[in-house]
């Protein structure tokens, strides 16, 4: 068990730097999950920690001390890969024991750990099979076995459930966060897949370009986005983003509107803006509802609908230019061309600099 | 849209038609011819009718025998011994060519050991085949490991990202596409007795204290001195094989390998070796395969000799066939040559079965 600490983390591949600067503190036994776009640097960074990349500079601890220049086996750390990465030539057995074997491990510590990593991952009556007599999800349970039999304090898991398809990836999902339970060891995952950090974390990191954007609880980051990236980043579909006018400001408020949208108090929390300025106002598409005759704050009409049998998303253009999608959680049927008047709670509403 | 051309049968008859007979006239026909003349007495040039003979050309080419040859007694029935003290034996040809003993008509010593007071001759109805035969076994059994593991050393040490690293590649490589023929005549002068560059070296490595050697014209080191020339020749073809095979192992088991921390061995062992399987079985067949074939080496360099010591069957088959005229004898030693290629290349396919 350990915690891992990373202090203003850089790397450069030759002039071109990836990890701009990067700090973030994770504790002992928690789950965090790396999320961000392809390119933000989460891969990277999970290497970095693994040992397989160098660090250009910052510092790196875990469990208590500096692992800059320690070997990726000193460092106590187990990695499970998207490609699963376990030996085609050596059976499941074999696989999970790999690294006791690189260790030199007796046969009885071999077969008791493999036993009881098997057990925990539920596949004993699998460990004499191949690889290639194994599916998908089965594959990345071996490559999973084979990082507990290590007995890490820390498991990375680099977009483990990528190559899975979407039935098996929730299976997979929910096992992981079953194990981080059983095993209560600190965990770092990276993916591209906004609901398995949702699902999974204690703590998301979202990255962008190298740099983070935001370190927080799930719940925070999706009602609290510190900027409008991880507001459009989280949640799906994403956010809907208006260029508005201000035109009054109050205490912690502004008075906002545009060609579609009724002048409309939204919380500044925090931000400053001008009177008279440009600002950019966010509202998660399931916020919008459909609004009563004479009670519309924003106005367009239905461009397409996508029916999903309990919820419609709905494009809907608006009459100032531009489009917003509504998430409604009914089966409604809507005709292209149709006007639309929509409403929804300003509270939900975030205001963000125009330029942001 | 598929063309008529490309979508007719008979087309595509047509046009593998040229390269078939060329196929069917020089490689398929002489294959069977080889069988049949095998079994006559076909000469290359001659006035005298073809006859069928059966099998005596394979008997005249593998006829053995062990001949037990008792000390030469004095009338006391005291051995007699020689200068130097070594027991007198009667001469083999006494037996040879005793009309009383028919089954060694023809046969001539092949190599003798010491049984107690006797000697024990091995006689052979067609010396020079034998030596060619063992020639070309231990041709073939130093050859395989030899080049196949430089070959793998090469290909290991090329297979890493260093600069310049395509400039190794290409010096590796270039005696494949220099002509054997050449390559054989730089040899000579490398190996030669009097001024060769190897001597030379060698003297200039040990401050004159080496004696010049003729790598060629001596019993003990010709063959050896070929084999090395023959293993340098042609790894840079085997080094492409293996580079082609250690570049389908995915890089993430070697990550897999130094998260474990696997000493290099270890990677070698649990990662490279097994990933290398099928390349292997490739490199080992056609190693085999291109040995038995050893001729042009020979033919350039030794002409078989010195003492018959770089006889090989190639070598032999062709020396008979149009050397002497003797079509019929080089045919057998083709076919001689062709089932131990082919049980040879069956054992090596079952002993590197896939193991289910």
């Amino acid at each position: 068990m350990a915690d891992v600490i990373l202090k203003d983390i850089r790397k450069s591949f030759g002039r071109v730097e990836v990890i701009k600067g990067v700090d973030i503190t994770i504790e002992d036994g928690e789950f965090v999950v790396f999320v961000g776009p392809s390119g933000c640097g989460k891969s990277t960074l999970l290497r970095m920690i693994a040992g397989l990349e160098d660090i250009t500079s910052g510092t790196l601890e875990i469990g208590g001390s500096v692992v800059n220049d320690v070997q990726p086996k000193e460092r106590g750390i187990a990695m499970v890969f998207q490609s699963y990465a376990i030996f085609p030539h050596m059976t499941v057995r074999e696989n999970m024991a790999f690294g006791l074997t690189i260790a030199k491990a007796s046969k009885e510590e071999k077969e008791s750990k493999v036993q009881e990593a098997a057990r925990i991952l539920q596949m004993e009556d699998l460990l004499d099979r191949k690889p290639s007599q194994l599916s998908g999800g089965q594959r990345q349970r071996v490559a999973i076995g084979r990082a507990i039999t290590r007995k890490p304090s820390v498991f990375l898991f680099d977009e483990p459930l990528s190559n899975l398809d979407a039935a098996l990836r929730m299976d997979m999902r929910m096992e992981i966060g079953r194990l981080h339970e059983q095993l209560a060891a600190t965990m770092i995952y990276v993916t591209h897949d906004q609901v398995e950090a949702m699902t999974l974390a204690d703590k998301i990191v979202v990255l962008k370009d190298g740099k983070v954007m935001q370190v927080g609880k799930p719940m925070e980051l999706y009602h609290e986005p510190a900027n409008k990236f991880v507001a459009g980043f989280l949640g799906a579909p994403s956010m809907n983003f208006l260029e508005v006018d201000v035109q009054e400001l109050g205490e912690g408020s502004a008075v906002v509107s545009n060609g579609a949208l009724e002048p409309t108090t939204v919380k500044t929390r925090g931000r400053t803006f001008t009177k008279g300025g440009k600002a950019t106002m966010g509202i998660r598409p399931q916020y919008l509802k459909l609004a009563k005759a004479g009670e519309g704050m924003l106005h367009g009409a239905v461009t397409l609908t996508e029916r999903l049998g309990t919820e419609t998303v709905v494009d809907v253009s608006l009459l100032s230019g531009g489009k917003v999608i509504a998430s409604f959680d009914e089966d409604l049927i809507l005709t292209a061309g149709e006007r639309l008047d929509l409403t929804f709670d300003a509270d939900q509403a975030h205001l963000f600099h125009a330029d942001e | 849209m598929a063309s008529k051309l490309t979508r007719s049968n008979g087309a595509g008859w047509a046009f593998a038609l040229p390269g078939f007979i060329l196929l069917f006239l020089f490689i398929i026909l002489p294959f069977f011819f080889a069988f049949w003349f095998s079994l006559t007495n076909q000469r290359l040039i001659s006035p005298n009718p073809t006859e069928f003979v059966g099998l005596s050309n394979y008997e005249n080419l593998l006829g053995v025998s062990i001949l037990t040859l008792e000390p030469e007694r004095d009338e006391a029935g005291q051995v007699v011994r020689d200068a130097d003290g070594a027991i007198s034996y009667p001469r083999v040809r006494t037996i040879t060519r005793n009309p009383d003993f028919p089954q060694y008509k023809g046969m001539r010593e092949w190599f003798r050991w010491q049984s107690g007071e006797n000697a024990r001759v091995v006689v052979a109805k067609d010396v020079v085949f034998m030596k060619a035969l063992t020639n070309t076994m231990l041709f073939v059994l130093i050859i395989v490991p030899l080049q196949g593991g430089g070959a793998l050393g090469l290909a290991l040490l090329i297979n890493q990202k260093l600069r310049g690293i395509n400039a190794f590649r290409a010096i590796y490589f270039t005696p494949v596409v220099i002509s054997i023929v050449v390559i054989s005549l730089l040899w000579r002068f490398i190996y030669d007795g009097d001024d060769g560059l190897l001597n030379n070296v060698l003297a200039a490595l040990t401050f004159g204290a080496f004696e010049p050697v003729d790598w060629l014209g001596n019993t003990d080191t010709a063959l050896g001195s070929i084999i090395v020339m023959s293993a340098w020749q042609a790894m840079g073809f085997h080094m492409v094989i293996w580079l082609s095979g250690l570049q389908t192992i995915p890089a993430t088991l070697y990550e897999v390998a130094a998260i474990e921390g696997s000493s290099s061995w270890q990677t070698f062992r649990y990662v490279t070796w097994p990933g290398l399987r099928n390349t292997a079985v490739l490199v080992l067949i056609v190693i085999t395969m291109q040995a038995f074939a050893l001729f042009a080496q020979i033919d350039v360099m030794t002409n078989g000799g010195p003492l018959d010591s770089t006889q090989t069957l190639v070598f032999q088959a062709v020396e008979r066939g149009y050397g002497k005229q003797d079509i019929s004898g080089g045919s057998t030693i083709s076919v001689i040559l062709f089932f131990i290629v082919l049980l040879i290349s069956l054992v090596q396919r079952y002993l590197t079965r896939e193991k289910r």
